[in-house]
């Protein structure tokens, strides 16, 4: 095993350990917000995309990179936006107890 | 790698970390959802400058991206409120496709005989991207009603999937060990697809939730598959923390629909004979179970609180502790009145 892929694979294990651990006290509400935002960072992928567009030189990879940077940057921005929007929502109920309190 | 794209990187992979902190607790959720997206916009920014840039390859990364960027943004801000879930689905299942096809293009580069290391990941993640692409647009179409939301089910249906499952595996090792047919990954695909649309039809529409989920943590998964492939690790980690968070959020939903995963994903199959026979009689109704940490969180949004006893409460000898929780909501510093929902109740 070559020394690049042993670390990559550090990485990877401390990652998944790190993943389940960092979001094992989120509360029921929050479940749905927290998939949307899970689902933006795999939004990574876009740094993935554009490596493989930068070298594009044949049809076929020109082809592909396109399609690959249009999917992942769709990925990106509609998933931070829309995570966005859903947890504005949240924002708008926490703070209606305020403004009853001064009635 | 370059030391600046290192540090980039680490700096992204700890603002995802916090980020997914900030975004699993009430507080901070918004701020968090802010905090992964700086990580991205590090983890891009540190990338463009070294990269080698065909002209051909500088105009397709600037069309794709104000594409993508016009798609991603105009969906989310457009849709109804009340669309959101499937707007989700969308956004993961065009993610799992760009993991895909970033294998595939990379696999190309290596001709017909890739060594291990690059071939086991890249085919790997055109597998799961594409079941997680194809999943989420099935899941898209049922949520947005371009299809009907019932279970689709038909005798058989579970051989049929798991012969799908075998042929992708024999093509995986077909790919990975005989690796001389060119373009043998496209079939892959292709399977991979049909794959993705038979795993979701006999879902119905109220567990696509829980799917997305799945499909969500497969994405993640596919993603740092392409970054073993491409040796980058903003990719590995940044897909690994998505596929393992999103493994538990998968289980922590269906718990909270008082169900088993494997009843979400499979509870549809095998019922095309017993039809409505099940339906009303023993079958187990879902129970939702919440823990304290849920009820402060929902109690914190709430601005009004009707608490109904029931019988159930007496049994559990639980009056004290509801009086308690009422006394506290009462309590005039957090601004509650008492709405006069009084106990009328409980025999």
């Amino acid at each position: 095993m070559s020394n690049e892929l042993l670390t990559e694979v550090t990485y990877f294990v401390l990652a998944i350990f790190v993943g389940i651990e960092v979001i094992s006290k989120v509360p029921t509400i929050l479940h749905t917000p927290l998939m949307s935002g899970t689902n933006a960072i795999h939004g990574i992928i876009l740094v993935g995309a554009i490596v493989i567009a930068a070298g594009a030189d044949s049809p076929l990879t020109i082809a592909l990179g396109l399609v690959a940077v249009i999917l992942a940057t769709t990925n990106v921005v509609g998933g931070f936006v829309v995570t966005d929007r859903m947890l504005e929502m949240f924002k708008g109920r926490a703070a209606a107890p305020k403004s009853t309190a001064t009635r | 790698m370059n030391l600046a794209i290192a540090l980039a990187y680490l700096m992204a992979a700890v603002l995802f970390i916090l980020g997914l902190k900030q975004l699993s607790s009430p507080k901070g959720a918004r701020n968090g959802n802010f905090t992964a997206a700086a990580g991205m916009v590090i983890a891009l920014g540190a990338t463009l400058p070294l990269l080698h840039f065909t002209t051909a390859g500088l105009v397709i990364i600037g069309v794709g991206v104000a594409v993508g960027a016009l798609i991603g943004a105009f969906g989310a801000r457009m849709v109804k409120m009340t669309a959101i879930p499937q707007m989700v689905a969308l956004f993961n299942g065009v993610g799992g496709g760009a993991a895909a096809l970033v294998a595939v293009s990379e696999l190309l580069t290596f001709g017909t005989r890739p060594p291990f290391a690059e071939a086991f990941p890249s085919v790997f993640s055109i597998v799961i991207g594409s079941i997680s692409f194809a999943g989420s647009m099935v899941a898209f179409a049922k949520l947005q009603e371009l299809m009907t939301g019932t279970p689709i089910t038909y005798p058989g249906q579970q051989l049929v999937n798991g012969l799908l499952a075998a042929l992708i595996i024999g093509f995986v090792v077909a790919v990975l060990v005989i690796a001389s047919i060119p373009f043998s990954f496209v079939a892959l695909m292709v399977l991979a697809l049909i794959l993705g649309v038979a795993f979701v039809l006999p879902i119905g529409g109220a567990d696509m939730p829980v799917v997305i989920s799945l499909l969500n943590a497969f994405t993640g998964l596919a993603v740092a598959a392409s970054g073993f492939t491409l040796n980058n690790f903003a990719l590995i980690v940044a897909g690994t923390l998505v596929g393992a968070s999103g493994s538990l959020l998968t289980k922590l939903m269906s718990d909270a629909m008082g169900r088993s995963l494997g009843n979400v994903l499979f509870g549809a199959f095998g019922k095309v004979r017993t039809g409505t026979a099940a339906a009303g009689g023993k079958e187990a109704r879902s129970v939702r179970a919440g823990s304290a940490e849920d009820l402060a969180t929902l109690l914190a949004y709430s601005r009004r609180v009707i608490i109904v006893p029931g019988y159930g409460l007496a049994v559990a000898q639980a009056q004290h502790a509801v009086r308690e929780l009422a006394d506290l909501l009462e309590n005039p510093s957090r601004g509650w009145k008492d709405a006069g929902a009084h106990e009328r109740a409980a025999g």
